[in-house]
């Protein structure tokens, strides 16, 4: 069980036996999820902040200066940098700890790039899992980049306290480029490059479509302008993610979206495992083939077949 | 417009104008041109009496507007181009020879290769100069380096092309330094720093700071220069390094235009009149391996720039229209295999220069796809050269491909297609920003990619590497840098550290930083430096902390 | 649970030269063969090339070059990432490399040389044939 001799190692922050449990962790390895539970209890201490937005919004960049930021107050940092893989291939070209050199030497700072492998919503499947081992490790910040986000990359929004959106004047036609779906996941609004003209009608824009949101919510995002060259902008956002950690702690927040959480994955690792077990045992069976094809022939109904082999295997799970 | 009669016109104040005084001024090679078998070359071969309708407004005559036929009146009927072979390595000492060695074989023209932390402001000592010292080029490190380099070679008699970028302006003020020890002032140096910071971060790599403090650095040398050194020209627009990064002939003309619409966009937003500066920019091409499409490249870069220069920026000055170029042959195409096939094709692709009516040219040696090129290898390339210019005519009569209805036709395409590129990229707010955003890169990328696919699967041929293969045993003599070159190096520079004035170092090193943080231009304070022995690495030290440092947004 | 094993590769020019289509190419014919690609840039020091090699778990390390420094780069690679536990690491290397030098660079672990030309299918194969997963 390779992954379970690595749990030590991730415990006492060891950057290469964690590196090698988040790899048995997107390979899904047998033995990542004996140690995953072995590690959830030294989890949950670290802020994770989830930071999506456009593709060329300047996601990376902004990463590796909010990281910069957080170095000088001391807190450790671990990055998941997500990239698409292709679909045709299911290869991927990571390229953004390019723009992370400068950290790249700095031992609490870990960086781990990460493709989707065809996983949908922005993050891949293994992304939640590596960010717990990452907090395990003893991360106190947590940072997830996402693939560059249409409407519907939101999945961050289950992995991240906090969800920062990046936007760069210009980079869509208008505001279309963070409408509907990222636009109400996001908890603090970035925008990019402030020397660029056009930065300040964006920032009107954000704030005219947030008055038209008629939710009741006590925590309106802010709209924040950074220049990601320069850093301008950077240490009021680091105050403003942690204001936003104060205000989930303070209103209750916070624990309420743990419970949701876990009762969410609690529900979703079972019915994986629910599908899983049922599958493995319908799939290549003659009696399944053939109900299939009796279906196909409308000898049968896919309604009643489907209640009469979810029956069938309850019974067989209670004997 | 062209009518018949209007076009003889045109001819007629050609010949009596521009021809007739650069003959004045610069008599040609011979009295009469004529070839092997007695028939009589003319300067010129045009419509004659078939004037076509477009003649006079897209080819018109050498050294008039737009200039597709050539930037001079005479062109290689006068003088042939300027052979400049692209050398430097290990020391200065070293390179100095091999200097002297190149004017002894005629060559016309200096062209210094820098070591890659002298191109990125570090000085030899540099931990990340470890291994890369005198490696790709000659180290140097303060004025005294350079006063090694040029050590007997009068520089009133040579001109000079630096490869340098991004600490352009310290390079300079090296070279002018040294001139003025020679007795030679500023306003008689003649030669070019590449100066060209755009394509670094899209091909070369070579960059220090942002785009924005590398542009200022630019625009303050344009201004020094054209104040100070009216034979200099001030940068070298280069797209041979897109070229070689993979991009396409029409990528290569659009990205290259573009970078220098972008430098004349920046020098007149500081203040800087568009006739002051023009004329000395000069510009930089490949010579790669599809024969009419390179001479239809130059022709047309050649007139699209013509065209920029006047209708866009609107320069009145014809000089300020006229592109000159520096020519060298692609060293991409270059195989390890057979390398003696490189000598064939370093042949064909600089008569495309030539017949594209290059102001310079470098041949590459058969070499350089295995090691740094040895001595003979370099005597080959540039004995190349000489027989092109000596033995073949082709230098007899100007522009002697134009007229043919395929170099004609392919020279309209380029240009068109690479303006509707230089329109995609303003409306990317212009060549910077299009970088930013990757778009250059990746179109240069995708080519790349595209090129090695066709080699891959054989529909590109390759003799020697996929077609006409051969087992052949590496035999090859290698130049090799000697290893104790870094130490002797490191040994040199701290001698001299220790040797200097410390506290005039200080002094000038101070208010280049206080220059830096003002606007003020920085070419003098540079100079003061420079002549107190302050290092490159000292000087681009402190740039880096005024002006912090730049991180590629590297697009794959 | 299926075990699903991808090839992680990291693609890096030590070094100071910018010369980085060779790097570029062949990390998308990586990309196209299916692999994971990380690309860390230009002008690394072997220290981030082994640092990103640990961190990522990376299989396979290719090193390209073109300003003649690696006799003085890539023993230094090799030593540190031997140093920092990663020697089933499978490090190849590219670009202009004179034959005489492959001899020694072999000797301190790299892998492979792949000179101007190789066909990049070469370049996959070899990877695919020889990486320990």
């Amino acid at each position: 069980m390779p992954a379970i001799k690595l749990v030590k190692g991730v415990l006492k922050g060891n950057r290469r036996d964690l590196a090698r449990l988040i790899t048995l962790i997107e390979n899904e390895h047998s033995s990542a999820a004996t140690a995953l539970s072995m590690l959830y209890k030294h989890t949950g201490n670290a802020h994770i902040v989830g930071v999506t937005g456009p593709p060329g919004s300047g996601k990376s960049t902004l990463v590796t200066r909010i990281t910069a930021e957080y170095r000088k107050r001391s807190k450790t940092i671990g990055i998941v940098c997500v990239d698409p893989s292709s679909p045709f291939t299911g290869g991927a070209l990571l390229g953004d700890r390019i723009r992370m050199q400068e950290h790249s030497l700095d031992k609490d700072v870990y960086v781990r790039s990460m493709s989707t492998r065809g996983h949908l919503g922005g993050l891949a499947r293994a992304t939640s899992d590596a960010v717990r081992a990452i907090d395990a490790s003893g991360k106190d910040i947590v940072i997830v980049e996402t693939v560059g986000a249409g409407q519907s990359e939101v999945q961050v929004v289950e992995v991240a306290h906090t969800v920062i959106v990046a936007d760069v004047p210009g980079a869509g036609d208008d505001i279309q480029a963070i409408k509907a779906g990222i636009m109400e996941i996001a908890d603090i609004f970035v925008v990019n490059k402030a020397d660029y003209p056009g930065a300040d009608r964006k920032v009107i824009e954000i704030n005219a479509m947030l008055d038209l949101d008629s939710r009741e919510r006590s925590w309106r995002p802010p709209v924040l302008l950074t220049n990601a060259l320069t850093g301008e902008g950077i240490p009021e956002l680091v105050d403003t993610i942690g204001a936003h950690m104060s205000y989930l702690q303070e209103t209750g927040l916070l624990k309420q979206k743990g419970l949701q959480r876990s009762r969410d994955e609690l529900e979703q690792i079972m019915e994986y495992k629910l599908t899983n077990e049922l599958f493995t045992r319908l799939r290549g069976t003659p009696e399944y083939e053939q109900a299939i094809k009796k279906i196909a022939g409308r000898n049968d109904d896919p309604y009643s077949v489907a209640e009469r082999l979810i029956a069938d295997f309850l019974i067989s799970v209670r004997e | 417009m062209g009518s018949e009669k209007g076009l003889r016109k045109t001819f007629k104040e050609w010949d009596e104008g521009p021809v007739a005084k650069t003959l004045a001024k610069f008599p040609e090679r011979k009295e009469q041109f004529e070839t092997l078998s007695g028939i009589p070359v003319d300067r010129l071969y045009g419509p004659s009496e078939k004037a076509l309708m477009e003649y006079e407004q897209e080819l018109c005559f050498p050294g008039m507007f737009p200039f597709t036929r050539g930037v001079q009146p005479t062109m290689y009927r006068g003088r042939f181009w300027t052979m400049r072979q692209y050398s430097g390595f290990a020391t200065a000492k070293e390179t100095n020879e091999r200097f002297k060695f190149l004017l002894n074989q005629g060559q016309t023209g200096l062209s210094i290769a820098f070591d890659l932390p002298t191109q990125i402001g570090y000085d030899s000592d540099n931990p990340l100069a470890q291994g890369e010292v005198g490696k790709v080029g000659v180290a140097i490190n303060s004025l005294a380096d350079m006063e090694l380099l040029f050590d007997g070679i009068p520089l009133d008699k040579v001109s000079t092309s630096m490869t340098i970028n991004a600490p352009a302006a310290i390079l300079l003020a090296m070279y002018i330094a040294v001139g003025e020890k020679q007795g030679v002032p500023m306003n008689k140096l003649r030669g070019t720093i590449q100066n060209d910071i755009l394509k670094e971060y899209v091909a070369r790599g070579t960059f220090i700071h942002g785009p924005k403090e590398s542009m200022r650095l630019i625009t303050d040398t344009f201004k020094f220069c054209s104040e100070n050194m009216p034979l200099w020209n001030t940068i070298s627009i280069s797209g041979y390094h897109i070229r070689e990064a993979g991009s396409t002939a029409v990528q290569e003309v659009a990205f290259t235009l573009a970078n220098g619409i972008a430098y004349v966009d920046a020098a007149i937003k500081v203040g800087l009149d568009v006739d002051s500066f023009a004329s000395r920019l000069s510009f930089f091409f490949g010579s790669h391996s599809d024969f009419f499409e390179e001479i239809a490249k130059f022709r047309a870069a050649r007139r699209l720039w013509a065209k920029i220069m006047h209708d866009r920026f609107g320069a009145k000055d014809d000089s300020s229209c006229r592109m000159r170029f520096h020519t060298q042959t692609a060293g991409c195409t270059l195989t390890a295999q057979q390398p003696d096939n490189n000598v064939v094709r370093v042949t064909l692709q600089a008569l495309q220069g030539v017949l594209g009516g290059t102001q310079s040219l470098h041949t590459n040696s058969r070499d350089e796809a295995l090691s740094l090129p040895t001595e003979q290898s370099v005597q080959i390339a540039l004995r190349t050269q000489q027989i092109i210019a000596y033995e073949t005519g082709v230098g007899d009569t100007i522009d002697p491909l134009a007229g043919s209805y395929f170099i004609e036709h392919l020279t309209d395409e380029v240009e068109k297609r690479a303006m509707e590129y230089i329109i995609k990229i303003d409306d990317l707010g212009g060549a910077p920003a299009a970088i930013e955003k990757g778009f250059i890169q990746r179109e240069i990328n995708d080519s790349a990619y595209e090129f090695q696919q066709a080699i891959d699967n054989s529909t590109r041929v390759v003799v020697g590497l996929n077609k006409f293969t051969v087992e052949e045993e590496q035999q090859f003599d290698y130049l090799r840098v000697d290893p104790a070159v870094e130490a002797e190096q490191i040994g040199r520079l701290q001698e001299m550290r220790e040797e200097r004035d410390q506290a005039a170092v200080e002094k000038t090193l101070e208010a280049l930083r206080s220059a830096a943080e003002s606007d003020s231009n920085l070419m003098p304070l540079i100079l003061d430096a420079v002549k107190a022995y302050a290092t490159l690495g000292e000087m681009c030290g402190v740039l880096r902390e005024v002006f912090g440092e730049y991180r590629a947004p590297d697009i794959l | 649970m299926s075990s699903s094993k991808k090839i992680r590769v990291l693609v890096a020019k030590p070094g100071l030269d910018g010369h980085d289509r060779g790097a570029k190419i062949v990390a998308r014919a990586l990309r196209d063969a299916g692999m994971e690609v990380i690309y860390t840039g230009l002008r690394q020091t072997p220290e981030m090339i082994v640092e990103a090699a640990i961190s990522e778990d990376v299989n396979v390390i290719g090193l390209s070059i073109l300003s003649g420094a690696h006799n003085a780069l890539f023993p230094k690679i090799m030593e540190l990432l031997k140093a920092e536990g990663g020697d089933n690491i499978l490090v190849i290397g590219g670009g202009i490399i004179p034959h005489d030098d492959v001899p020694a660079l072999k000797a301190v672990g790299i892998a492979e040389v792949f000179g101007p030309g190789t066909p990049l299918a070469d370049i996959v194969g070899y990877i695919e044939s020889n990486v320990k997963l």
